[in-house]
Order: structure tokens, then C-alpha cells, then sequence
């Protein structure tokens, strides 16, 4: 029977890219698939004809650029376009818009509060310096503190000097940005509920915290420092959805000869005496494989994919207690017209830009006490776009789809499983908190799909449905991330590595878990990373 | 079930704003119908003229008759009340004490590390009132800074619509458009006179080095002042012009802008391109014998403790091509500092730039600095090392700027 040089479980973003580098370092990969398409979270499905759902992400800014260059995306019809700024609806019939233009970003702002609009420059110079900080981070490989080998130390060195580069006052705020509250930070700038709940939104994306959560000030962070084309903080529309990203891919990893097995759902991970050496699938069919690496997270590869004979006690418990917790959910809409919003001018290039009705950081936080007592949030924070407005390839002339991520969203309900009933509430706390914004919606609704972190779990595989892999929060950063010591996708066993976004640098559709793990893998096989280009340089 | 807030109608109906990316100024329908070349800006979010018909002859209009410049787009504040004086004595490094009312001084102010936020002109309108105009926005600091002061800062930039008129005609124009009084304006003077119905502030004061003249109106009474100056003006020449033409007249008036000759320090994301005042020639506006102002403290440090690692030079380049951008170097071969804002003046026949210069070079060490330009000629560069010498700044002085009583041309 045939040995791979190397499996790797589960098609998602980052096990395509991991796939794609070894392929074309020479290496024979086979991905495994369980479902029926590729993908992950990364997909794209017409569940009803003629509509396009990005199922589960649903924009980009994170991918790397490098990444997309390497595997030469492009040409495998990946185009990412970006768009509006957008927009939080106001309860008294008002909205506040971010536009793209500065001047216009700022009279937006002098609506609410002249203080806040002439705050923004700091805060916004603020924030990108904290992200230039992080940016160079994103593709190197952290290194392992507890070791002395000179490349952990080359690397600690390096992100010694890179902080050491940081002014006294900086360094200070470096910290107090990794741990602090994003609804605390933002109070250092603004002064206006709806302008903080604009900003609030980033920290808490993904996340079972709540802006006024430690921590949360980085989740903002995380989701400012992608960019599209160069623009830093932008985001964008995969042409096609977000399966866009991962179709390109997987017709990438097969053009350099690549082999993909989808419905091949892996039940365990083949150990011989402590080393990986290939996967058993849910039918029993056993291959086998030099180097076996897992797309899944951390959770779920350690224990569900592997027995717990084979791993240590204290990393066994540290997989246990990694944070990976259930806190949001998405409800993909097709509709048969544009809906109408009346507190939007009809021209409003917002119809183009993600909307949200949570306009203060104290209903957010109410949002997030639901979830702390097992229920969904009675009042939702929903982060809400039509990427039909910019996409002509994802519905019929005329028709659209909306992509409504919704938080929160326990991954129990008061400690019982969720049920189709809890489901269908579920989704009428998001119809009818748009609904309220927009009249006559639910008679434009042609198709529906919910998902709570039951189906996410179920259907990508990701634990409780965490979109990120494991929380973005400062313990499980780094060298920390997904647990200590195995910071470097390598495992405690021998040829089994991770390449998931419970690895650094953590989650949303940025490549770079993936892409370094390629790079340590290559590294364990004395191969040269040729076609693999260095981070973009942060000027 | 959320709505329960009542709709902000004036809020509302402000939110149009997105339709019109760039806005006009009060004065905008003169302007438009001026503009023969349609070639525009973007200054703070206003569409402001670069040129009008010709920026060459614009330039030449500032020199020899008089200009007329939209200067609405300034940011504007308006500081009032009983510790007015005191809280800008804190906030802006020259002495503000020393500012009598009928008065307007150019200065600047940092922040608490001693870096520059901006530079500005203050005028003291009366004991208790102010106006403080700059390019960038400030409300936050000035706000924060204004915490145990009896006093209000009202941002005003939209309300009060602002012109320069500058060149050797501007004040037979003044006379001639009926401000009796306007001739007993000394150098940075400032006077209320009547007009339309209200009240114009005039100043001696401007960004050309030449005789003029700045007016400040509400925004409702800007196109009769316009007129009103535009008539006067005929017979002595007066025409409106764009920035390009402004930009070589500060230059060689040896003035600097915000954000083009250094970075103001609210942007700056670099922390190296922070800069004390010391660092972009403003350290004359620092009075260590007045009281406490903010950035005291780390500016007296850096001077003691010789910390200053920056300085802003003016330049005179031989040969007569403008070096913008240009790398300066040390003996030809050391980088020493860049050049921000270069152009052959007419007026003093000379090649001449700003640059900011690594210390020692520029401030001790003086000779052997040379200036690489890149010159574009038919899509090829001239590559010329050209001797750089540091002069003083301004590369102009005209008697007429300050003569009192001022000249007829």
C-alpha cells in the first residue's frame, strides 16, 4: 500500500496551504476531507438554486498576501475586492456610518460628537502602531522560551528587540493593550456610546467575552491587522464567496500535483510506537503516511483523533483547559430583493458595507450575559452584509444574499444540547432584530440557513464551534498557543503536527497557521522553503 | 421594541454629508467660477483650488498686486472665558501673558513628551476671547487640557469663513473697500470692522512674507466680503488664486506646514518622526521663564541633556533646479536629512529648500552637505549632487510686510 509523504486531515484553509507548500516542496501530500466539498469554514455552497452562501466566514483582510503570491491564487480565480466601511443603526432612527473617506469619516463622526470625530486620528494611530508591532509576528514561528536551541533564542532575541524598539510609553501600552477590555480602551478616546459600540465590535467578534472583558482590546487587534492590496485594516469580498479562497487553494495544491479525498472522514490518527504514521478513516480504511498533520483544532486532534494512552498527562490536561468556547453562530439569508433599511438614504453606500443594531457597548455586554446563563442573546449582536451589492457571482440580478454573524450563541443551551426548536429561536432573534430595522423583510426571505454552534461543530468540525480555533486571548497568544512548549506545530508525538488556527498565530482566514507549519515541516525534513516568500516587509 | 430615543432632527438632516465628499467653503460659488483650470485639492475635506487660471502668474499676483486666498478650510477654535489666558499659557509654548488683546502671535504646542502637535496662529480677540487656528484637529487635547479651567472651546471651522489677502496692493484695497482704520494695523494687529450687517476680524498677518492681510467673517456674510474686496480691488489688481501659488510664497517666506515639513505628533506612527521644537526651528517660542506649559519639562531635559537629534535648516542649493525630496547628504556620501520643500525663488533669485538634518549636521557641523536630485528630463533622471549651503530663514524680507503705515504698493 501506498505511504503518503504526508496526510493531512481536514481541508480548511490553513490544511489546504500547509497541503499546498509541502506538495510543491516536492513532497507527495493526500488531504482528507470529511465532508463532501473542501473548505472548512472557508465555503461557499448553493444550498438553494441560484444563490451562493459564504456558509461560514464570510469576509477577508486577514489572508496573507505572501500566501496568495506563493500559491499563485490569482490564477486560480481568486480576486478579493473591498468594500464600504459601514454602519450602526441607531434606536432613534438614525445610523453612524465609517466611511472610506477621512474627512467624511470624521464629519460622520462630528454628528454624534465633535470630541470623538477629532479623537479618531489618535486612536487610529494608536491602534496601527500596535499592529505594525504584531504584523511582523504573524509569520514566524514563535519561539519556545523554556528552550535554549539558538533559533528559539535568535527568535526571543528578536521579539526582545522588537519591543525594545518600542518607547518606554508604547511598551507600556503594548501590554496594557494585549490584556486590557476593548470597551476600556476605547473610553481613553471617545466619549459616545454608538461611536464605542462601532469600534467594540472587533473585539468581540468570535470571542466568549464581552467588551468589557480583559483581553478583548487584542480580539480588535487581530482583526485590524489584515489588509487587502497593501490597505492595512481593510476588508474585503472573496469574488465567489469565501469558498473562493479555499477553491482556489485546493485547484492550486491539484495543479502541483496534489491529491485531495473528500467523504473520507478521519476516526483516528495511526501511532506505532509513539510516531504518527498515517490515519485510520470512520470505514476502518487504514493509510498510511510519513508525517500526518491536522487541520483540526486542537481539541478535536488530541482528543478525539488520538488516543489519550498516547500523549503526555500535563499536555492532555492543557488541551483540556484551552479555551475554545462556543459563542456565536451565522444565519445565511437569500433574498428575492434589496431590503429596504428607512434610516438609510437610499444611495447610502452603506447597502455596500456590514450594518450592525447593537449601539452601545452596554447592550453588547447584556448580549454576552445571555450567553454566560446558556440562553442566545434576547438581543443580538449581529455583524450583517449583502455581499451581493459588490459580488454579481454569488445570486440572480436583482436577488441577494446576506450574511448575518450572530453573537452570542452558547454552545449549550442551559447545559442541554441545542434543539431544532432552540435553532429556530435562535434565528427569530436575528429575522426579527432586522426585521425591526427593515420593514417588509421577512417577505423577501427565499431560503434560510441557520447554524448554531451545533451545526458549526458538526458540519467543519470545529469545537463548540469557535471560528477562531481557541479564544484570542493573551494566555493562549504566542508561545502559549495552542498550549506550552508546543507552540511550533510539532506535537509530543513524533510526525504529528498541527497547522490549524488553534496554532499561531491563531484564527480567521489569514493562511499563516498553516503556511509556518509548512515551514517546520520542511525544516524537520532538512528541505529548503524555495517556494516559500518571506513576510512582507512592515515599512 | 428598541426604539425609544427620540431623532436628533438637526443630526439627521446633517447626514447628507456622504453625497458631497468634498465640500465648499462659503466662498465656493466665487471660486468655482473662477477656477478655469478645474484643478483641485483636497484641504481638510474641501475642495480648494491648486491653481485658478495659471499658478505661476498666481504667484507673481501675490508679489506684485494682491491675492486673494480661501483660508475657510483652517481649523478653527474658539477658546473663551476667564482663565482663557491662563489655560493657553499652559497649553501653547509662547507667553500668552504677553499677548495683548488687538494681538495675534504664531506659535505651537506639544504634547506632554515635548512633541510638536501642531503650529498655529492665536488671536486674542479680547481679554477673555480667542481664536486659535491650525491645519490639524485638536478638540480631544484641547478639551482634556482645559480640566480645571473656567473656560469653553467651541470648534468653529465650518461657521467662520476665513481670506488672505496678501501683496503690496492689499492694504490700498482694505482702504479703498471703506475699513477706515484698517492703516493703523501694525504687524499682527488685529481689529473688529464692520461689515454686511456683522462684524469682520481683520489681522496683519499671513503665510507669504509679503504685506497682507487675513479676515475672518461668519460664514454667511463670506460672498459679500468677497465682492466687497473683489470691487475694491479692481483697479490694483487683486485676483484669487489656489495653494500652489501660497505654497512658494511661505516658502520663501522660510514657513513650514504641518504634516509636509514635519510630522505632527498625533500622526506620526514612527516614533522616531516625532520632533520637539527645537527639532523644526520653533524653539524661539519657547519661554522657560514663563510658567508651567505642557512638554516644559521634557523640552528643558532634552536642550539640558543635549537630546535634540533633529534640526530644521534652510538650505540655498547651487544651480537653479528645485531639489523636493531630496536625500542630503555629508561629503557626498553620508545621509544626513531630506529635503521637504524646495523651489527656485523669484524673489531672491536663489535655489532654496527646508530640510530636516540629522545633529550634528545642520546645526554644528554646517559645511560639505550636498543634495542628491533626481531630476525627471523626458523620462530619464538627471542624477545631480548639488553643494548645499544652510542660510538663514526667511529667504525673503520685504519692508512692506512691516512698514507702519503701511505702503500703498
Amino acid at each position: 500500500m501506498k505511504a503518503w509523504d504526508a496526510i493531512v486531515i481536514g481541508g480548511g484553509h490553513n490544511g489546504l496551504v500547509t497541503a499546498c507548500y509541502l506538495q510543491r516542496a516536492g513532497l507527495d501530500v493526500l488531504v482528507v476531507e470529511k465532508n463532501d466539498w473542501v473548505g472548512g469554514a472557508a465555503t461557499s455552497r448553493e444550498l438553494t438554486p441560484g444563490f451562493l452562501y459564504s456558509n461560514c466566514s464570510y469576509v477577508c483582510s486577514l489572508f496573507r498576501p505572501e500566501i496568495m503570491r506563493d500559491l499563485e491564487l490569482p490564477r486560480f480565480g481568486l480576486q478579493v475586492i473591498s468594500y464600504e466601511g459601514g454602519a450602526v443603526f441607531t434606536r432613534d432612527g438614525d445610523y453612524l456610518a465609517n466611511y472610506r473617506d477621512h474627512d467624511a469619516h470624521r464629519r460622520e463622526f462630528a454628528r454624534f460628537s465633535k470630541r470623538d470625530a477629532e479623537a479618531y486620528d489618535r486612536y487610529s494611530r494608536d491602534v496601527t502602531r500596535q499592529c505594525r508591532f504584531i504584523q511582523p509576528l504573524l509569520m514566524r514561528t514563535a519561539p519556545d522560551p523554556t528552550s535554549f536551541r539558538p533559533r528559539d533564542l535568535g527568535e526571543l532575541l528578536y521579539l526582545g528587540k522588537k519591543f525594545a524598539g518600542l518607547s518606554a510609553e508604547e511598551m507600556a501600552l503594548t501590554l496594557r493593550f494585549w490584556t486590557m477590555s476593548i470597551s476600556d480602551f476605547l473610553d481613553e478616546y471617545f466619549e459616545t456610546d454608538v461611536i464605542k459600540a462601532n469600534f467594540a465590535l472587533s473585539g468581540i467578534i468570535g470571542t466568549a467575552l464581552g467588551p468589557m472583558s480583559p483581553g478583548t482590546a487584542y480580539v480588535l487587534l487581530h482583526h485590524y491587522m489584515g489588509e487587502v492590496d497593501g490597505s492595512v485594516g481593510a476588508w474585503g469580498y472573496a469574488r465567489g464567496g469565501m469558498g473562493a479562497v479555499t477553491r482556489a487553494l485546493a485547484a492550486s495544491f491539484k495543479a502541483s500535483g496534489g491529491t485531495i479525498r473528500t467523504g473520507a472522514e478521519v476516526d483516528q490518527v495511526l501511532i506505532r510506537n509513539g510516531k504518527a504514521k498515517g490515519v485510520v478513516l470512520a470505514g476502518g480504511e487504514e493509510i498510511d503516511g510519513k508525517l500526518v498533520i491536522s487541520n483540526a483544532d486542537v481539541k478535536r486532534t488530541f482528543l478525539k483523533l488520538v488516543e489519550e494512552k498516547e500523549l503526555p498527562d500535563i499536555f492532555l490536561r492543557r488541551v483540556r483547559n484551552f479555551k475554545i468556547r462556543g459563542s456565536s453562530g451565522k444565519v445565511n439569508i437569500a433574498l428575492d430583493s434589496l431590503p429596504e433599511f428607512p434610516a438609510l438614504p437610499k444611495d447610502s453606500p452603506v447597502y455596500r458595507a456590514d450594518m450592525h443594531f447593537t449601539d452601545s457597548i452596554e447592550r453588547m455586554e447584556r448580549a454576552y450575559d445571555d450567553w454566560k446563563a446558556g440562553r442566545w442573546s434576547a438581543d443580538p449582536f449581529l455583524d450583517m452584509m449583502i455581499p451581493t451589492t459588490l459580488d454579481p457571482t454569488m445570486a440572480p440580478p436583482g436577488k441577494h444574499f446576506m450574511s448575518c454573524f450572530v453573537q452570542y450563541a452558547p454552545p449549550k443551551i442551559r447545559g442541554a444540547d441545542w434543539t431544532d426548536a432552540d435553532r429556530d429561536g435562535f434565528a427569530e432573534s436575528v429575522i426579527a432584530q432586522i426585521a425591526e430595522y427593515s420593514p417588509g423583510f421577512r417577505d423577501r426571505i427565499v431560503h434560510m440557513e441557520v447554524r448554531t454552534p451545533r451545526e458549526i461543530e458538526a458540519e467543519v468540525g470545529l469545537t463548540e464551534g469557535n471560528i477562531f480555533q481557541g479564544e484570542l486571548t493573551f494566555d493562549q497568544l504566542l508561545f502559549n498557543r495552542p498550549v506550552p512548549g508546543y507552540a511550533q506545530y510539532r506535537s509530543p508525538l513524533s510526525g504529528l503536527y498541527m497547522c490549524g488556527s488553534s496554532t499561531h498565530p491563531g484564527g480567521g482566514v489569514m493562511g499563516a497557521p498553516g503556511r509556518n507549519a509548512a515551514a517546520e515541516i520542511l525544516r524537520d525534513l532538512a528541505k529548503p522553503t524555495l517556494h516559500m516568500s518571506p513576510a512582507h516587509d512592515v515599512i | 421594541m428598541n426604539r425609544h430615543v427620540k431623532t436628533d432632527a438637526a443630526r439627521t438632516l446633517a447626514q447628507s454629508h456622504f453625497r458631497t465628499l468634498r465640500m465648499g467653503t462659503p466662498f465656493q460659488p466665487r471660486i468655482d467660477a473662477l477656477a478655469l483650470t478645474n484643478d483641485w485639492y483636497n484641504w481638510a475635506g474641501y475642495r480648494a483650488p491648486h491653481s485658478l487660471w495659471d499658478e505661476e502668474l498666481e504667484y507673481f499676483a501675490i508679489r506684485s498686486q494682491a491675492a486673494l486666498f480661501d483660508v475657510s478650510p483652517m481649523t478653527k477654535y474658539r477658546i473663551e472665558g476667564p482663565d482663557a489666558e491662563a489655560y493657553l499659557d499652559r497649553v501653547t509654548l509662547r507667553d500668552v501673558t504677553r499677548l495683548k488683546p488687538g494681538r495675534v502671535h504664531y506659535t505651537a504646542w506639544c504634547d506632554d513628551d515635548g512633541f510638536v502637535l501642531d503650529d498655529g496662529t492665536l488671536f486674542r480677540l479680547s481679554p477673555t476671547r480667542f481664536r486659535l487656528c491650525s491645519q490639524e484637529r485638536h478638540l480631544p487635547w484641547l478639551l482634556d487640557s482645559a480640566i480645571g479651567y473656567e473656560i469653553s472651546v467651541e470648534e468653529e471651522t465650518e461657521a467662520v469663513a476665513g481670506l488672505a489677502l496678501q501683496g503690496p496692493t492689499s492694504f490700498a484695497i482694505l482702504r479703498e473697500a471703506g475699513f477706515a482704520g484698517v492703516e493703523r494695523l501694525k504687524i499682527f494687529d488685529l481689529a473688529e470692522f464692520a461689515h454686511d450687517g456683522a462684524a469682520v476680524t481683520i489681522s496683519r498677518t499671513g503665510f507669504t512674507g509679503d504685506l497682507g492681510y487675513e479676515l475672518f467673517v461668519p460664514a454667511d456674510k463670506a460672498l459679500s466680503l468677497w465682492d466687497r474686496l473683489m470691487a475694491a480691488g479692481e483697479l490694483r489688481g487683486i485676483r484669487a488664486i489656489g495653494y500652489a501659488a501660497l505654497n512658494r510664497a511661505r516658502l520663501e517666506a522660510g514657513l513650514i506646514v504641518t504634516n509636509a515639513d514635519f510630522t505632527a505628533a498625533e500622526h506620526a506612527i514612527r516614533a522616531d518622526r516625532l520632533r520637539m521644537p527645537d527639532e523644526i526651528g520653533l524653539g524661539f517660542m519657547i519661554d522657560p521663564d514663563k510658567g508651567h506649559f505642557n512638554g516644559r519639562r521634557a523640552i528643558l531635559e532634552a536642550r539640558t541633556k543635549k537630546k535634540l537629534r533633529h534640526v530644521l535648516v534652510g538650505l540655498e542649493i547651487e544651480g537653479n533646479i528645485p531639489a523636493e525630496h531630496a536625500i542630503v547628504y555629508y561629503k557626498k556620501s553620508q545621509e544626513v536629512g531630506l529635503v521637504s520643500a524646495a523651489m527656485w525663488s523669484p524673489m531672491a533669485k536663489r535655489n532654496i529648500a527646508l530640510a530636516s538634518l540629522r545633529r550634528p549636521y545642520g546645526d554644528t557641523i554646517v559645511d560639505d552637505l550636498w543634495v542628491e536630485i533626481y531630476a525627471m528630463r523626458e523620462l530619464q533622471y538627471q542624477k545631480l549632487m548639488k553643494k548645499a549651503k544652510v542660510v538663514q530663514r526667511p529667504f525673503i524680507r520685504l519692508d512692506r510686510r512691516t512698514a507702519s503705515p503701511p505702503a500703498d504698493f
